[in-house]
């Protein structure tokens, strides 16, 4: 409890990902919460992987790291500007209201 | 041992809190306000473990670019719909949950900044040093030889993002004014200036 190991990052990195993963299935509002979800994993995913690269050793965990973090903010840019032209179609960006695709 | 546990502690509950309010909360823009508390919080983790040039990365490029983008996109869109509010009050209810989010990241830099005096205690109990250089010179001296591809490889990711942002977002707009650089450039005397005779005691006419 005191002495704070790896398994105490990697349960961090595991309820933050549970809560994104939660996020975006009991969403009900609109997009930009299930993209801040998925923002929330991502972050997760990040604790995990800068949690093994410190404590065994090997730095290159940490080059993912800032790949993922790449990524992510690419992510966040494309995905917001489909919800800005989505927005600017429909009117609205509610998770119920977008069924075009009848799925 | 002890001040790591504690600062361990303190900054995961925060982060946990956070991040179980952006997916709870009514509001978009309260999600947002606590989106930038788990960035932050996880950023001060990362300098707590000793990965300090990943955590000023969360926090410049995370808290300074993508959580701003979010907060501007959901204010430009006026999706921020508020059915209850935690205080009593018919307007400005973001300022409750501002200030509550403000508090605690001034409570966190509190910490961080007393904290200093335990630096030994708390960076060299849980992290390994690898060697006398530091944690940013560690990753350059990777990055730059073994992993310089996928280091290209992500400066073409920002490319292709930004352009499909700019192509997604552009509108064409008619009936604006703007400036043509080609008939601006290419126009000469005889066709910019007009003489005419004026006679004496008339005047003349411009409109025509």
């Amino acid at each position: 409890m005191i002495e704070i190991g790896l398994g105490h990052y990697l349960s961090l990195g595991a309820i933050i990902f549970f809560l994104g993963v939660i996020g975006i299935f009991l969403n009900r509002k609109n997009v930009i919460v299930i993209l801040m979800s998925i923002e929330l994993i991502l972050l997760a995913v990040n604790i995990n992987l800068i949690s093994f690269s410190i404590f065994s050793g090997d730095i290159v965990g940490q080059i993912f790291t800032m790949l993922i973090l790449t990524v992510a903010a690419a992510e966040a840019a494309i995905g917001l500007a489909i919800i800005v032209v989505y927005y600017r179609n429909r009117g609205s960006i509610r998770v119920e209201d977008i069924h075009g695709m009848k799925g | 041992m002890i001040v790591h546990s504690i600062f361990f502690y303190f900054f995961s509950i925060i982060a946990i809190f956070s991040s179980l309010m952006v997916i709870t909360s009514r509001s978009t823009i309260n999600s947002v306000f606590f989106l930038i508390l788990d960035f932050i919080s996880v950023g001060c983790l990362f300098i707590m473990v000793g990965a300090e040039f990943l955590g000023m990365i969360l926090l410049i490029v995370y808290v300074g670019a993508v959580a701003v983008l979010f907060l501007f996109v959901v204010m430009m869109l006026n999706v921020a719909e508020q059915k209850q509010s935690w205080f009593i009050g018919k307007k400005s209810t973001h300022i409750p949950t501002g200030l509550i989010v403000s508090v605690l990241i001034l409570l966190e830099l509190l910490v961080v900044v007393g904290g200093w005096k335990y630096k030994e205690d708390v960076m060299s109990s849980s992290t390994l040093v690898l060697s006398n250089i530091s944690n940013t010179h560690q990753l350059g001296l990777v990055m730059y030889t073994d992993y310089i591809l996928y280091f290209q490889l992500a400066g073409v990711v920002l490319l292709l993002a930004m352009i499909g942002a700019i192509l997604l977002t552009f509108r064409e707009r008619v009936g604006v004014k703007k400036q043509s650089y080609f008939t601006q450039i290419s126009r000469n005397p005889s066709t910019a200036v007009e003489l005419k005779d004026v006679k004496s005691n008339e005047g003349v006419k411009l409109d025509d």
